[in-house]
């Protein structure tokens, strides 16, 4: 299955991504895509600064990826997740799953961002709009409870 | 061997990474952290919640009973926080 996983401080364009998951591929049926923004959180931040584990954080989403592959029938996947400064409504991460059928991909993409969020080593910190530097933004217990889903007994 | 930090963890030790020789009683990522919280306040404050601060050997999640023979590199960094 081809698999597209990139790190990157650009912005990307989903309609530019879908159209080169789908190139070629008359076996495609769905596309589902995830796209993640970036809150003001009722205007306190100016940004979020992303740092991640270059090396590492690709090495686990291609271990996602693998697990997703193990589950559902897919015909590709594309994940790009940002790193740097990003600004309220300014995009964060990108998942992409294209499968035959529609259940595949709605799953499989929501699997891949509940284990991006816990497994991913990627960390977010505050930036508030008077200037200061936040906090580092804490792992959320909803988000491990959602990966959690997953587990096979 | 190499050691790397991240966010807080980075924060706290103040420095990103670096390079380190382990005496034989290292022999856990847990053994690990011990050594280096005796090291300094710096080590002490990063791993002051002991179970928070999270581990990899080699670019691949680690429990703190992992063995530390033959690793290259090892990262401690807070719970992942992205997506």
């Amino acid at each position: 299955m081809p698999a597209s996983i990139r790190i990157q401080r650009e912005d990307f364009d989903v309609a530019v991504e879908t159209a080169a998951l789908t190139q070629g591929r008359p076996d495609v049926g769905a596309v589902v895509a995830f796209t993640g923004f970036c809150r003001d959180e009722d205007g306190r931040l100016s940004a979020l600064e992303l740092e991640h584990y270059p090396g590492m954080a690709e090495a686990e989403l291609a271990r996602i990826v693998s697990d997703a592959e193990a589950r559902w029938p897919l015909c590709g996947v594309t994940i790009i997740h940002r790193f740097g400064a990003i600004r309220p409504g300014e995009q964060i991460v990108l998942v992409l799953t294209a499968a035959s059928h529609r259940r595949a991909a709605f799953e499989a993409a929501e699997f891949l961002m509940d284990y991006l969020k816990t497994r991913a080593p990627f960390w977010k910190r505050e930036h508030l709009a008077d200037g200061r530097i936040g906090a580092w933004v804490e792992a959320a217990a909803k988000d491990d409870d959602a990966a959690a889903r997953w587990e096979r007994p | 061997m190499r050691l790397v930090y991240f966010a807080w963890v980075r924060e706290r030790v103040g420095k990103t990474d670096e390079e380190v020789d382990l005496p034989s009683s290292v022999s856990t990522v847990a053994d690990l952290v011990g050594w280096l919280k005796a090291r300094g306040d710096e080590y002490q404050y990063a791993f002051e919640n002991e179970g928070v601060v999270r581990a990899a050997i080699d670019h691949v999640h680690v429990k703190p009973d992992a063995p530390v023979a033959g690793a290259r590199e090892i990262a401690f960094f807070p719970p992942m926080s992205g997506g």
